[in-house]
């Protein structure tokens, strides 16, 4: 590799693509080239560096000074200024939102401990020399050459990890019944059907460290005795589909994907699936189906996945940020991950609080942090700078908490986080509205094949849809429970079983405020329109 | 032999096999559980959740369709808990469906009613918004109303996995989900054979029969017709269903005297002419064994089943006997053959038809099925239509005295009833065609291998040192396998009989709800008691027959014969989904 | 008989094409997902003619594919417009203001959700969330997203995809 004497990342992330990065980053190729730099300079694209709200940015090594709110025209004065003449741009660099009071940079970002989310920022996704450089791969050499598949999966078991997709199922065990169980075409599938309003982790992960992902499934291979790795991806994510396809591309010219993987006599390969706009295809029976051809319904269980799964053969599916604590776990040892976390929920998870805060992104913690930490010092509190109200923890389909919870820590064992969602509401927004809004999420994406999701989200749509126009009765709420249990109790898969969760949970915190919409006709925040006559928000 | 599981059941120690679902376990332990989406005909969809029951250590309720048991197992079918969300998921149901129950034509059929009132739904706690659909009534057969859909995909299995025609499916998702064809079209324009299998698994009014009652009674009345009335043979073997009497209840006499009384001409019946396509049909199959014709020469008397073939396999249509369906043979003699005898003006003459069928409802209707200068039958009325017109007349069936078929198009022998179960017309020309090509007489006219219910059956017949091969296929997925192997070159039989309904007629789609195979058995025991109490068992001994030909046709495949009693078919271009 | 498909964008197609653009797949129904994805991206629709292809092709029935397509949201049985506006109004969009973005896409188009504008540049879609609630409100034209928006953002847009689409 030529020596470069400086480095600048520029991120092309999703969200920062919109903020015009494109541009700035031809703009800057040109500029580097116009000075003769191109042999000193080297411009590297990397995924979100979590201040897209910022963007376009880059950061400029070594010095590691953040520009952002960057446009076409300050290119020149930065080669200028900075690189030729190695003067920092003030006006450009990084400090804060502009609205409201000057924050540090990254204020909370102290409080993150990266593993899964490590490389990001760091190294240029679409680049294996620099995974490579960053020690990738190395891991996956360790698992097929020195260590047995049972090995690979006792260390995954000592780490007690868990799935990060929501449900929370210990890995190892997965990955246990999965290589016990008989089969002759296994399979891994790296669920990245991230749908879940609030989540944008695995985005994140996809978009700027796909290598980390997919050594994780070609060791998730190996454990488990798996011929192919699939790789569901939701078709509204192009950047992750990219940069995952050209990953896979580049791991199967070095020989790292394919026959005999390290000489190990391990044959395995990895596709790229792509989603094509179906929430429901993030459980993972449906997500089978769907992979198999057809209507992304979920399945009668048992039989489970790890017996039968995809083609009615074994199959482990595990979450995108699940998989990305794989080769840490294997580099470092189940012990060394057992020991960051609580007692019950070990290891870190990522968060992506978002709403109204000051500082939306993917934040990544140990568990046994405090929701007050998070939201107040992740996330900058609320973007309005007034009082919290609530937060969705996991989105729509996890509890509404208030601010009574706000010391409770996130781990199974406390505050269970879902898939790291935190939608964080201020107090001008109306809990009924933005439950009625959670359950036309639902009407949208149950599939439709079982009754009581099917039919029971839409009446509760209804419902709180007339609550908010001030067309309530009193005699509603307790349907609303009973729909909320019916489906909590029958619904064939978990997008119903959780539907009413937001409506029960946010009942209990705001029954006032639930009353004074269904029998008062009136919001408190004057968020909804009524319809009634009877509001003081009417017209 | 399966392991044993012992399983709790509300209570009571039960012993199950391993494998066995929770519904199988509670069914066989005499404990009834609900059921809505499960049909014993069909995979296991589990999407109703009706059938839910508690298990103990289980944090949900679990469906006993699909759900294995497990040794030690403790469920409870009834807990207040499981008949809360019963009552609650029928509910939903109730808040998305027409208030209509009472002027339905599943009204107090309806699986969906049914379960309301034994699940002690008194109330719709809900409201808001109701499927919205068109009802398709593009064809003579099958009419679909979507909004009285409850989504239970019956209709879906039975058209993919029992007929392999899949002109249905679940379209679109959520609660915006609609089974219809691609396109949005309408029935007519796909791939359907209007087999009308789909009617006997819809637990509600969602899909019927194109009922002409009305035009029959109008017909009736008028002083000026002279209306006859044909039965197929499946007919009598489950008519007296519908009238509560048991599967199996034979009512031949019955039936004939409620025709009458409902005031048809004359009551004659299918089974004449089938008679007729067996000498038609036999000398075809010796025909073309004697000159090398296209073998295996494959039954034509099933409407769905050529539909089928029409639009699947064009290729194989050599293969098919050039006979009309006994029904279509018996309108074009009625309107030339009987009215010549008896001095009708044949424009007059209303020919009705009571079939186990819908597809008949087509084929009366297509373009080739006018021999006489008029359309040879007139009106279908499926096994149900016709009892409900019965009922609509106030006769009262299962006590009715017995009445005889009128002549000359009322005499039959056992061959001819037989043509109702699957099987039925191959055991009917063996018997013949034996006595045709060996001149000896067939002493055991039961001819057992080709009986039974085995999806695919075949069977070597010895014609006096010549030994021919036949199979059996009855549903068209089965029918679909035998087509593959002509294809493949694999088949060496001389004659197939293929039935498009399981069981063959008397699992038809126009008779009585519900079906299962074992209520099918009992039909196919009826007919063939039938067939053992008659003095005449083969079709070239039945007397009237044999007049019309002397009088008529002359002899078999004559040219009156192929004008009046044979087809021709057209290969139908895959009805495609045209956006 | 496969019949003449044109393209929505005026560009004629014909069988041959539709089936080669389905046979570059395998024949198991494991690929009817990537093919339906291929076909929207080539025709910019689901059409009858390239349904009846694929069926044939992977050996199932045209009502099954037609009925899997119309599961996912992601392809569509009728024309779409050159630029397909999608909207998220899932919770993090819509405590962020979506439907203030809705109406402000739906006074310049002139159009509601899941129709087309007159001069088939636009569709409007409201969806549910695509991930980037970093970013809410957000809004999906074709492949290129933006963010943070507020209904003053939306004709200045709207008015960079007109120019180009024209």
């Amino acid at each position: 590799m030529p020596l470069y004497r400086s480095h600048i990342l520029v991120c092309t992330g999703t969200t920062c693509v919109l903020k015009g990065c494109t541009a700035v980053q031809s703009a800057l190729i040109a500029e580097i080239k116009r000075r003769g730099l191109e042999n000193e300079v080297k411009v590297v694209e990397t995924g979100c560096l979590g201040i897209s709200e910022k963007g376009p940015v880059m950061i400029v090594y070594p010095e590691g000074v953040t520009y952002c709110q960057l446009k076409v025209s300050d290119i020149p004065e930065i080669v200028e200024e900075h690189l030729l003449k190695g003067r920092t741009v003030s006006r450009l660099v990084y400090t804060g939102p502009v609205t409201g009071e000057v924050k540090p940079a990254h204020p909370g970002r102290q409080k993150e401990q990266r593993i899964v989310l490590k490389n990001i920022g760091i190294i240029d996704p679409t680049s294996i020399e620099e995974y490579i450089a960053y020690g990738g791969y190395e891991v996956l050499g360790k698992a097929l050459t020195q260590m047995t598949p049972e090995q690979v999966v006792a260390e995954v078991k000592t780490s007690q990890l868990r799935g990060r997709g929501g449900a929370a199922f210990p890995t190892g065990i997965k990955w246990e019944l999965t290589a016990q169980a008989k089969g002759d075409n296994k399979s891994v599938i790296c669920n990245a059907d991230e749908g879940e309003p609030g989540n944008f982790k695995d985005r994140l992960i996809l978009e700027g460290d796909p290598h980390c992902v997919v050594e994780a499934m070609i060791i998730a291979g190996y454990a488990v005795g798996a011929k192919t790795g699939y790789l569901y991806i939701r078709g509204e994510y192009h950047q992750s589909v990219a940069h995952t396809e050209k990953a896979i591309a580049d791991a199967k010219a070095m020989g790292l994907l394919g026959k005999d993987i390290f000489g190990s006599g391990f044959d395995y390969d990895i596709k790229v699936f792509k989603g094509a706009g179906a929430y429901v295809c993030g459980e993972e029976t449906a997500l089978i189906e769907s992979l198999e051809g057809r209507r992304g319904e979920s399945m009668v269980k048992p039989p489970f996945p790890p017996t039968q799964g995809l083609w009615g053969q074994p199959t482990v599916i595990n979450n995108v940020e699940t998989l990305a604590n794989i080769p840490h776990i294997i580099l470092n040892g189940g012990e060394w991950y057992a020991g960051i976390g609580t007692e019950k929920s070990k290891g870190t998870k990522i968060f992506s609080p978002c709403g109204d805060v000051f500082y939306p992104g993917v934040y990544e913690v140990p568990f046994g942090i405090t929701m007050r930490e998070v939201i107040y010092e992740l996330a900058g509190g609320t973007k309005s700078g007034k009082p919290f109200k609530a937060v969705l923890v996991g989105g729509p389909s996890g509890a509404c908490v208030g601010a009574e919870s706000m010391d409770k820590t996130f781990a199974y064992e406390d505050l269970a986080p879902g898939a790291g969602a935190l939608i964080v509401m201020d107090e001008d927004k109306c809990i009924v509205d933005t439950v009625n809004n959670c359950l036309k999420f639902f009407v949208h994406e149950s599939c439709g094949q079982c009754i009581p999701c099917r039919e029971g989200t839409k009446r509760m749509y209804e419902m709180t849809k007339s609550w908010t126009e001030g067309q309530g009765e009193e005699a509603d709420l307790a349907l609303m429970q009973a729909l909320t249990s019916n489906l909590a109790l029958t619904s064939r898969c978990g997008l119903g079983q959780v539907a009413g969760t937001a409506f029960a949970t946010s009942y209990k915190l705001f029954p006032d405020e639930y009353l004074s919409h269904v029998v008062g006709a009136e919001c408190p925040t004057g968020k909804c329109t009524m319809t009634n006559g009877g509001g003081k928000n009417n017209g | 032999m399966a392991n044993t599981v012992n399983l709790t059941i509300n209570g009571m120690s039960v012993q199950a096999e391993e494998g066995m679902t929770v519904l199988q376990a509670a069914q066989k332990a005499g404990v009834y559980i609900p059921t809505l989406c499960y049909h014993p005909d069909l995979s296991i969809e589990g999407v109703c959740r009706i059938c839910v029951v508690e298990i103990k250590g289980q944090r949900l309720l679990c469906p006993s369709c699909a759900y294995p048991v497990a040794e030690g197992m403790d469920i409870n079918t009834h807990s207040p808990k499981v008949r809360e969300a019963r009552r609650t998921i029928i509910e939903l149901l109730l808040a998305n469906h027409p208030d209509e129950c009472l002027t339905c034509s599943n009204n107090q059929k309806c699986e969906l009613q049914r379960l309301a009132k034994e699940l002690g739904v008194q109330q719709v706690r809900f409201e808001g918004a109701r499927r919205d659909v068109p009802i398709d009534t593009s064809n003579p057969s099958v009419i679909r109303n979507m909004d009285k859909c409850i989504l239970c995909k019956r209709c879906v299995r039975v058209c993919h996995e029992m007929q392999s025609v899949g002109a249905i499916f679940a379209n679109k998702r959520g609660w915006d989900t609609v089974i219809a064809p691609p396109f949005n079209k309408e029935l007519s324009e796909m791939v359907c054979v209007f087999c009308g299998q789909c009617i006997n698994r819809c637990p509600t009014g969602a899909l019927k029969g194109n009922d002409p009652a009305a035009e029959v009674w109008e017909a009736l009345s008028d002083p000026d017709k002279h209306v006859v009335v044909q039965t197929a043979p499946a007919v009598r073997a489950a008519i007296g269903e519908e009238f509560g009497m048991p599967a199996g209840s034979l009512v031949t006499g019955k039936m004939v005297a409620a025709l009458k009384m409902m005031g048809f001409d004359k009551v004659f019946d299918t089974d004449f002419t089938a008679d007729l396509t067996i000498l038609e049909e036999g000398n075809e199959l010796l025909h073309r064994l004697k000159t090398g014709g296209t073998l295996p020469i494959i039954t034509s008397c099933s409407p769905g089943w050529i539909n089928f073939i029409e639009h699947f396999y064009p290729e194989q249509l050599p293969h098919l006997s050039t006979c009309k369906s006994p029904q279509q043979m018996f309108g074009a003699l009625a309107k030339t053959y009987y009215a010549e005898k008896m001095g009708i003006d044949p424009s007059k003459i209303v020919v009705v038809s009571i079939m186990p069928c819908t597809a008949k409802k087509y084929e009366s209707e297509r373009p080739e099925m006018r021999s006489s200068g008029y359309q040879d039958v007139d009106y279908v009325l499926t096994t149900r239509e016709a009892a409900g017109m019965m009922k609509e007349a106030g006769i009262d069936l299962p006590n009715l005295e017995d009445g005889k078929f009128d002549l000359p198009l009322g005499m039959s022998t056992g061959a001819a009833v037989i043509f109702g179960n699957t099987g039925g017309v191959m055991e009917a020309a063996l018997r013949t065609v034996y006595e045709v090509v060996t001149g000896k007489t067939l002493e055991n006219v039961e001819i057992k291998a080709v009986r039974g219910m085995e999806g695919v059956r075949e069977a070597e017949i010895d014609l006096d040192g010549t030994k021919v091969k036949a199979a059996v296929a009855h549903g068209l997925a089965n029918a679909r396998k035998i087509l593959d192997l002509i294809k493949e070159g694999k088949a060496d039989y001389a004659f197939v009989e293929v039935m498009c309904c399981p069981g063959g007629c008397i699992g038809g789609g126009g008779q009585p709800h519900p079906t299962s195979e074992e209520i099918r058995k009992k039909r196919a025991e009826a007919i063939y008691a039938e067939d053992s109490g008659m003095a005449l068992r083969k079709s070239h001994e039945n007397p009237a027959v044999l007049t019309l030909y002397k009088e008529f046709l002359g002899e078999p495949l004559s040219h009156k014969s192929h004008e009046l009693l044979h087809t021709k078919y057209t290969a139908k271009t895959k009805k495609k989904a045209k956006a | 008989m496969l019949e003449t498909t044109q393209c929505p964008n005026c560009k004629k197609t014909d069988v041959a094409d539709i089936r080669d653009c389905v046979r570059q797949f395998g024949r198991d129904q494991g690929n009817l997902i990537p093919i339906l994805h291929a076909v929207q991206k080539k025709y910019g629709y689901l059409t009858a003619d390239a349904t009846e292809e694929i069926a044939d092709w992977l050996g199932i029935h045209a009502s099954e594919v037609y009925g899997t397509a119309t599961f996912y949201t992601l392809f569509s049985t009728k024309p779409l417009g050159k630029y397909v506006v999608r909207l998220c109004d899932s919770p993090p969009c819509h405590i962020e203001g979506s439907l203030s973005i809705q109406k402000a896409i739906e006074e310049d188009l002139g159009v509601g959700n899941g129709e087309t504008t007159e001069d088939g540049l636009f569709t409007l879609e409201v969806v549910s969330c695509f991930g980037l609630c970093g970013v809410a409100p957000a809004i999906m034209v074709n492949d290129e997203v933006h963010g943070n928006l507020t209904p003053e953002m939306i004709p200045a847009i709207l008015s960079k995809y007109r120019k180009e689409g024209n």
